[in-house]
């Protein structure tokens, strides 16, 4: 397997998962992954692929839906993680954004963003420093910063989510479909402050998304997800030129081959003779 | 000033105090919905609970007597010591942030995530629990509460308003010692969840338990929180109810007049608590007083639910409610 990113030192290892909602539903049908430190690694896929699922696998927000972990292992710098609490992963430096842009609408922008600090113990004035960071990064926020976070537009609001975690002073982010009802104009942007927050923080950051022309754009490395397993990985340059994601993924085909269910048998064929 | 209009301010006066009374008691109500959804039926019961329980410690009875005495044939009924009045106020408020702490282990937790409505039969199941479990601890006889607290009519205001108008307004020290108590309360609460960090988490996970999650705030820990406040709110709406009437079960129906206040204010306003609290118990005595006579009196035992329901109509978050945000 080819090394992604930046580095060769993996932080998170996820290992063979199965995840089961409400004791009867299973989600996830064993996802291996594993997350260099310093890159942008995808994970990409269509509806109810089990994006979202891996992400809070991983940050330990699956029990408050009734799901839970049935099997295999996540280790986050070499320790097993899955039973410490999202705080608790906080505070080691691996925090998620939400799909769908979860703000505390009745907090101000300020009020949003110091509440990702809500863990830290290093004192005010680092604390007052990183709110600086963010509002670098997302100068809009602090224009907006007095109002209310639920009368900001929805660009705005994805913005307060990210800076929000950034306020954490992660190690690890765990992106939860940043483009998700956004602008094109907007995704862009949004992915490039992904990026310059990777390239000039050093943070790690794995997201799940559904836009995949732009993710493997910014990404590293890419894995992609189709209902509960990996079905393809690679360093993402090699996925974009990859025949079969550029026919189902980039909406490119050369060829008349147009069922999905065609492909997944082919692929599993392969994985038979192989 | 014509005798009528003075004696409609020493009404309305009244009817002040009483509803700052009432407010302490929809405060309790306000904190827990705000902070969790949950709307608290059982907070009569907090309020009985922790006057009982800071009685029974201040005259020093043991706790469970009765039980105590079935089953092991003994005949213990006080330590024969009384406590200092402040410390037993301290005790007691710790007695209810361990009420809070049981609450949120043996029952919140296990239905986190559950749809609110099993929330809010939780807490109707505490309220019957606690009618049976604080008279086995405490006893069930009407138990007399006394705080030093200053009894009797305010001879300054009567003398001050005697002088004034020529006409003396009735009006009870310990109402004002209520309205003072409370009204620092208020204050300190909404600077506490304005500007502390685990106000603020409060306020973050009323607006988004998921989200307050994923940036590591502990919801145990909050909810622990806010039950203990509202504990402590009920301690002190205990005391001064219980000052009032005497402390019994019965007590606990103060919460009933609760809930118009909280139709009227906004179930998640602490300030709307207050005034809702104000206008209902203004409210209440001006119509008793203006319209009482012409329908054979008695208003007082509807009046409060017929404002709210009018409320419900055309206001339904209430006064100072929280807007619903919504985005199209």
């Amino acid at each position: 397997m080819l090394d992604a990113g930046k580095t060769e030192e993996t932080l998170l290892e996820v290992n063979n998962i199965e995840v089961i909602y409400n004791h009867v539903i299973l989600v996830l049908k064993g996802v291996s992954l594993s997350v260099p430190k310093g890159g942008i690694t995808a994970l990409l896929g269509g509806n109810g692929a089990g994006k979202t699922t891996t992400l809070k696998a991983i940050s330990n927000l699956l029990h408050s839906e009734r799901g839970e972990v049935t099997k295999g292992s996540i280790e986050y710098r070499g320790e097993n993680v899955a039973s410490q609490s999202p705080s608790a992963l906080v505070e080691r430096g691996v925090i998620q954004v939400m799909e769908g842009r979860h703000c505390f609408e009745h907090l101000t922008v300020e009020e949003n963003l110091l509440t990702g600090a809500y863990t830290r113990k290093d004192g005010r004035a680092e604390i007052a420093k990183d709110l600086e960071m963010v509002y670098h990064y997302f100068p809009r926020l602090k224009e907006r910063r007095k109002s209310q976070a639920g009368y900001t537009s929805g660009g705005e609001q994805q913005m307060v989510a990210m800076g929000r975690a950034l306020m954490s002073n992660p190690e690890t982010v765990l992106l939860d479909e940043p483009s998700m009802g956004l602008a094109p104009q907007l995704v862009e942007q949004i992915f490039e402050i992904v990026k310059s927050v990777n390239e000039n923080e050093g943070t790690t950051f794995l997201l799940a998304e559904q836009n995949t022309n732009v993710a493997l754009r910014f990404a590293h490395y890419g894995y992609i997800l189709e209902s509960g397993r990996v079905v393809m990985d690679g360093p993402a340059q090699e996925l974009r030129e990859n025949p079969d994601v550029k026919e189902f993924y980039l909406g490119m085909s050369e060829e008349g081959r147009k069922s999905f269910r065609d492909v997944r048998s082919y692929r599993r064929r392969k994985r038979w003779l192989s | 000033m014509p005798e009528q209009l003075l004696f409609a301010m020493e009404v309305t006066l009244n009817g002040l105090m009483a509803g700052v009374l009432y407010a302490l008691v929809a405060l309790g109500f306000v904190l827990i919905f705000k902070a969790s959804g949950i709307f608290n039926f059982a907070q009569g019961m907090l309020v009985v609970f922790a006057a009982m329980t800071l009685v029974g410690v201040q005259q020093g009875q043991v706790p469970f007597a009765h039980l105590i005495n079935t089953i092991f044939g003994t005949k213990v009924h006080d330590f024969g010591w009384t406590v200092p009045t402040f410390l037993a106020i301290i005790v007691a408020g710790a007695a209810m942030v361990f009420v809070a702490w049981i609450i949120e282990k043996y029952i919140l937790h296990h239905l986190v995530g559950q749809p609110d409505i099993i929330l809010f039969m939780a807490t109707i199941g505490m309220w019957y629990f606690m009618h049976g479990f604080a008279p086995l601890m405490w006893g069930s006889e009407v138990m007399k509460l006394d705080v030093g607290l200053a009894q009797g009519l305010n001879d300054p205001v009567l003398n001050a308003t005697e002088a004034l108008f020529g006409y003396g307004f009735f009006l009870d020290n310990l109402d004002i010692v209520a309205a003072v108590i409370a009204a620092i309360l208020v204050a300190s609460l909404v600077l506490f969840s304005q500007y502390t960090k685990q106000g603020r988490a409060m306020r973050a996970v009323a607006d988004d338990h998921q989200a307050a999650l994923s940036v590591g705030i502990s919801l145990r820990f909050i909810w622990v929180l806010v039950w203990s406040l509202a504990g402590v709110v009920a301690l002190v709406a205990g005391i001064m109810w219980g000052s009032k009437s005497g402390v019994q079960i019965s007590l606990a129906e103060v919460a009933l007049k609760a809930l118009p206040v909280l139709m009227l204010g906004g179930c998640t306003s602490i300030p709307g608590a207050i005034i809702g609290g104000l206008i209902i118990g203004v409210g209440e005595q001006l119509f008793e007083f203006a319209i009482g006579p012409l329908v054979g009196g008695a208003t007082q035992a509807w009046f409060a639910y017929v404002l709210a329901l009018i409320f419900l109509i055309f206001r339904p978050q209430g006064l100072f409610g929280e807007k619903i945000i919504e985005r199209v």
